[in-house]
């Protein structure tokens, strides 16, 4: 068996027995109601966690995404308020505007040869300063096309409400995983995360990758920024604070690991799942209260690191052996 | 000739790399590049693949000259390297790392049975069946090694030059690899291989280049090449020459401490060692011998996972290089650079740290007593620095190894060990260190001294122990000890019995 | 003492600039006044408001010098808060409180240097555990709630006022003074400069670096418990989703802007001190000269950008206008690591 699949089978083998288990305790967890919220509610997350995987499969790391979230909010309700704009193309501005500013992020991080941590640190004040500059309230979005993409449904058997968000947020899964897995582009940035002096040997593209990889997850957390005005139908330049860390988490516990190179775009997918899952539990449970999500959070968190840890050692005594 | 490199030359602050070195490669054979640490074996390649811009001389590819600007553009023009440690991605895959940036494609997407079958083909004729599909990291370093040299001929296909490719390679791994090396030799491939292991150079090459301190030394027909001459050749020393001359017998008292059965697997077999107290101990051995290896298990550098040391207390604890210290050991490093000098701190810390970390943070030596302490070093073995408070990566190499001479002399060890004390120093500094070790000597001190020096270690030891494929084979004490007896024992057992014919 | 200003003189500098600009929009920015016994005005006001940033600047400063970074310490603030705030209102006093509250910022600090230090885990990765978990041990404490309490030696430490300044100022004056006098008056500072420009050569030197690195994660711990216990005291409360958030960036920021390069080595507490002076000047300042808050950000974005300009390696030797050092360094990066008898 492949040593670097085992992080992706216990991200989804965790996913299903903590399922499971709230199905013994609550058997109605178990319908497509709960399943079709759960891929809505999280849309935007996942969306963003896509982007993010990709970035952190690089060996780098986007502090901005929580930030460009709150700032495409902002940026489509003001933008709608204020003209006469069909939201198409505002959402196409948009992801110009979020895809062009992550590509700035990753020139910069290219050229100055500093640590990705500390640049996109910048990006994620710039671009929350700069929601800040657009509005402090909270603007509600009333275009009849917002209600329209809001009520867009499928019905799946067992009543449960497939939504615009949820495959909107599936579709990028899929986009991620064909990106990631099966493109050029895609080994590249698992080459750059594997070890940057042997991928520039090897004839890998650094500085071109390093820019797209930014620029593609500045394109996701547009697109999560539109995801979650749609959601929300509001822009409000204080939401989604924090958002990059659940995203982050989402990709640890979706079995990528951290300093990059190893990982899978499916594997974030039930990482983000797993985390709704606590969520729901806690909904369902009713005494539970909020803060076990984050410490079950940060207890995956652990388990994961210290299972890719134990993974490498593994993998270190069976060549040496 | 496939590829000649003529009079090249490279500088680097303070040292001439390579001084007008001249080489040439046929196709179809392999060519074997010799050299001690230092010799200009790495700065070579780096130059013909380009990791290096030459600062003079030329380099000739199939009759054109051709100047490499990257690794990845030698490697388009037709020169491919394959480095001891490997050079490839072992987060991918096989057929991943083999087809990296020329991954086949299917309506724009990296088509998996495309690259399955392309990396198939690329191994066809290496004669290793695996799973192409597998992690690369999950193989060993030989298959790994392998799956870079198909990597490389596929890519350039003229000139593969193999860097200590067998350095971590065992006795099956190696022969496995050599396999690999013949057949390409007959496809026409001119390669270059560069070792340390002499039986593996004698067995697979044609003919033999020596550099020595940036020259080239001697090439010749590996056919006709006795191994005493060649070890001469790389060591610069001349069997006739006068040996045993200038020695100091020191005097020895009382066994110090004694190493039973000490040894780590896979970096030097048990092996042991007595020092006597006021003794200097030589040690020679090819470079990747051994003989570092000792020095790191006696300090504690790497744990041992054999045998004691013990002294006549009872058992000494080296588990750690702070317990070693604590029982009085010091270890001057072969690596300054990444094992001795801590580069941005100043002189003064740097001498002051060993000291420092044994009597712990709460009980720190005043500022005071620190610079006394630096200034009276920088005196006594002449430290050429501006003063005591400038960083000390920013000193030449000989004055950053007294440096760290100078950070176990205030430690007053009563066992120190040296490794390669006078590597890459200028002359002056060079006798400046040899007359240091007597000193030390004389006030007590006992010495392990690591060298490829063998002039030195004859010069300094009371007794030399020769390391050969991580073992210890050979003691040489008193008159025994000249630069001859040296050389036999390392290019051992071949020269042995040729002798006796 | 020449050294010393020299070392500091950039920030000095930069906390000039940003003064001047501030005074510039908003004149009556410098003055202090009396009021009953206490001195009051902006500088009296930015000393109070940056105290929990340059709290965590102080042990941020001494992880950073070791090639780490700590991301929890935001987290553990709340988490030392709630402590401070259940001793309080179970009725244990004050005694209890305090340290109580310290010592849960000792054992998250032990925690994240166990992480770094004995299972070998990236420093960024160790401490975001805690960055994420924290919050909810923090709400655990509080139970959610606001946990609000009248005791008034707690508040004191947040609002309170000694010989005429405030409470905060003294105690990060003090936490600074002892800390800079722990460092350099003891050999630690050294030692932890040592491990941080070159981990391998400072344990072939006999440092034992497991012991530092414990120690500096449990420094910022400590410091962390300090800021938690003030941004309490001050608001009289334990909020354990907002105290303390985000903080941890502003102490990064305040260590950069002091010049402890991110990549470990020589460190000044005073710099960093300095540093958040600077923050908090900017944030003070863009309030008070009638600027929108929301400019805030902006302008940080611009000086985090200028300061990582400033610092790149890659700039500085244009700057320098050596082509030479830059291929140099090129080499040195392409050349593969062809250390012969360096295994792992």
């Amino acid at each position: 068996m492949n040593v670097r699949r085992l992080p992706l089978y216990a991200t989804i083998a965790i996913f299903l027995v903590a399922y499971l288990l709230c199905w013994l305790q609550f058997p109605n967890i178990l319908s497509t109601r709960v399943v079709g919220n759960l891929l809505t509610d999280n849309a935007y997350l996942g969306i963003a966690a896509v982007g993010m995987t990709v970035v952190i499969l690089s060996g780098g790391i986007d502090l901005s995404v929580g930030s460009v979230i709150a700032f495409a909010g902002v940026f489509i309700a003001v933008l709608l308020r204020d003209t006469g704009l069909h939201p198409l193309p505002v959402f196409a501005l948009l992801l110009g505007l979020t895809t062009a500013f992550g590509a700035a992020q990753g020139a910069l991080i290219h050229a100055l040869a500093m640590p990705a941590f500390i640049v996109t640190l910048a990006g994620m004040f710039l671009a929350r300063g700069v929601a800040y500059l657009l509005t402090l309230d909270s603007v509600p979005i009333d275009h009849p096309f917002f209600e329209t993409l809001q009520k867009a449904y499928w019905l799946m058997p067992g009543k449960g409400r497939l939504t615009l968000l949820g495959v909107l947020m599936l579709l990028c899964v899929a986009g991620g995983m064909l990106l990631a897995h099966r493109t050029r582009f895609g080994t590249n940035v698992f080459a750059i995360g594997g070890g940057q002096g042997t991928a520039r040997m090897m004839g890998v593209p650094i500085g071109r990758t390093t820019v797209l990889i930014y620029a593609f997850s500045g394109f996701m957390a547009g697109l999560a920024g539109i995801a979650f005005a749609i959601y929300t139908a509001a822009g409000y330049p204080l939401a989604t604070v924090g958002v990059e860390l659940n995203a982050i988490a989402a990709v640890v516990i979706g079995g990528t690991l951290l300093s990059g190179g190893s990982g899978t775009v499916l594997g974030t997918l039930f990482g983000v799942l797993t985390m709704g899952l606590i969520q729901t539990y806690i909904v369902f449970d009713g005494t539970l209260s909020s803060w076990w999500t984050k410490i079950v959070i940060g207890l995956l968190l652990f388990l994961f690191i210290v299972l890719q840890k134990g993974l490498l050692r593994i993998g270190q005594l069976q060549r040496t052996a | 000739m496939l590829l000649q490199a003529r009079s090249l030359t490279k500088r680097f602050p303070g040292t001439l790399a390579l001084d007008g070195v001249t080489f040439e490669l046929a196709a179809g054979e392999v060519h074997a590049l010799l050299g001690e640490n230092g010799a200009g074996k790495s700065t070579l390649i780096k130059c013909l693949t380009g990791a290096y811009r030459r600062d003079g001389g030329e380099i000739v590819l199939d009759g054109r000259p051709v100047d490499p600007q990257s690794t990845a553009h030698a490697q388009e023009l037709g020169i491919g390297t394959v480095y001891q440690e490997v050079n490839l991605l072992p987060n991918l895959t096989v057929a991943e790392n083999l087809t990296l940036g020329r991954q086949p494609r299917r309506w724009g997407l990296t088509s998996r049975r495309g690259m399955r079958a392309l990396a198939r083909e690329m191994l066809a004729g290496y004669g290793l069946d695996i799973d192409v599909e597998r992690d690369l990291g999950a193989y060993s370093v030989a298959v790994q090694q392998i799956v870079a040299i198909a990597r490389a001929v596929h890519l350039s296909g003229k000139v593969l030059i193999l860097d200590e490719p067998t350095a971590s390679l065992d006795a099956r791994e190696v022969a496995m690899l050599f396999d690999v090396v013949r057949r390409l030799r007959e496809r026409g491939l001119g390669i270059v291989f560069v070792s340390h292991f002499l039986d593996q150079v004698f067995a697979i090459s044609d003919r033999i280049t020596v550099l020595r301190n940036g020259r080239h030394i001697a090439t010749t027909e590996a056919a006709g090449l006795d191994r005493l001459r060649l070890v001469n050749l790389m060591l610069g020393r001349e069997l006739e020459q006068a040996t045993g001359h200038g020695r100091t017998a020191h005097d020895a008292g009382e066994e110090l401490l004694r190493a039973e059965r000490l040894g780590k697997r896979g970096r030097i077999a048990p092996f042991d060692l007595s020092i006597r107290k006021g003794e200097v101990v030589g040690m020679a051995g090819l470079l990747g011998s051994g003989r570092t290896e000792t020095a790191e298990v006696l300090f504690g550098a790497t744990a041992a996972d054999s045998g004691a040391v013990k002294d006549r207390a009872g058992a000494i604890d080296v588990s750690t290089p702070a317990r070693a210290i604590a029982s009085g050991f010091g270890f001057a490093p072969e690596d300054r650079k990444t094992d001795g000098i801590i580069g941005d701190l100043s002189v003064r810390e740097n001498i002051a740290l060993a000291l420092q970390a044994h009597r712990g943070w709460a009980r720190p030596i005043p500022r005071a007593e620190q610079r006394r302490l630096a200034e009276d070093f920088i005196r006594r073995l002449d430290i050429r620095t501006p003063g005591p408070e400038k960083p000390v990566g920013q000193l030449s190499g000989g004055n950053q190894q007294k440096v760290i001479l100078a950070r176990w002399l205030a430690m007053n060890p009563r066992f120190l060990i040296l490794d390669e004390p006078t590597r890459g120093i200028d002359v002056g500094a060079h006798a400046e260190v040899l007359r240091l070790i007597n000193e030390m000597v004389a006030g007590g001190m006992s010495l392990l001294v690591i060298s490829s020096e063998l002039e030195e270690l004859v010069t300094v030891s009371d007794r030399v122990i020769v390391v050969r494929d991580r073992r210890h084979v050979a003691e040489l004490t008193g008159q025994e000890i000249t630069t001859d007896a040296i050389v036999r024992a390392i290019a051992a057992p071949e020269a042995a019995t040729e002798a006796a014919e | 003492m020449t050294g010393l200003l020299r070392r500091v003189a950039p920030q000095l500098l930069t906390l000039l600039a940003v003064l001047v600009l501030v005074t510039i929009f908003f004149p009556g920015f410098l003055s202090v006044g009396v009021s009953g016994d206490r001195l009051v005005g902006s500088p009296i006001d930015v000393l109070k408001r940056g105290a929990p940033v340059a709290l965590l600047a102080i042990g941020m400063t001494l992880v950073i010098a070791t090639r780490g970074i700590d991301l929890s310490v935001g987290a553990v603030m709340a988490i030392c808060g709630a402590s401070a705030a259940l001793a309080i209102d179970q009725g244990w006093g004050l005694g209890a409180a305090i340290p109580l509250a310290l010592a849960a910022g000792l054992l998250c600090g032990l925690w994240n240097g166990f992480l770094v230090a004995v299972l070998g885990i990236q420093p960024i990765v160790a401490t975001l555990i805690l960055m994420v978990a924290g919050r909810g041990i923090a709400q655990l404490i509080t139970e959610g709630q606001i946990l609000t309490f009248s005791d008034p030696g707690l508040a004191f430490l947040g609002s309170g006022t000694v010989l005429g300044l405030p409470a905060p100022a003294w105690l990060w004056i003090g936490a600074g003074i002892v800390a800079g006098l722990v460092v350099r008056r003891t050999a630690l500072g050294l030692l932890i400069e040592s491990v941080g420009v070159n981990l391998r050569a400072s344990r072939l030197a006999g440092v034992n670096s497991t012991v530092l690195l414990l120690t500096v994660y449990m420094i910022s711990g400590l410091c962390a418990a300090l800021a938690g216990l003030i941004v309490t005291g001050d608001i009289r409360g334990a909020d354990a989703n907002n105290a303390g958030l985000w903080l941890e960036l502003d102490a990064i920021l305040a260590v950069a802007i002091g010049g402890t390069s991110l990549l470990g080595g020589r460190f000044s507490i005073l710099a960093s001190l300095i540093g958040a002076m600077v923050i908090q000047s900017i944030n003070t300042g863009i309030l008070l000269a009638g600027f929108p808050p929301e400019f805030n950000l902006v302008i940080k974005a611009a000086l985090v950008l200028l300061i990582l300009m400033l610092q790149s390696p890659r700039l500085g030797d244009l700057a320098a206008g050596m082509s030479l050092r830059r291929r140099r360094a090129d080499e040195a990066a392409a050349a593969p690591r062809v250390l012969p008898e360096v295994r792992q």
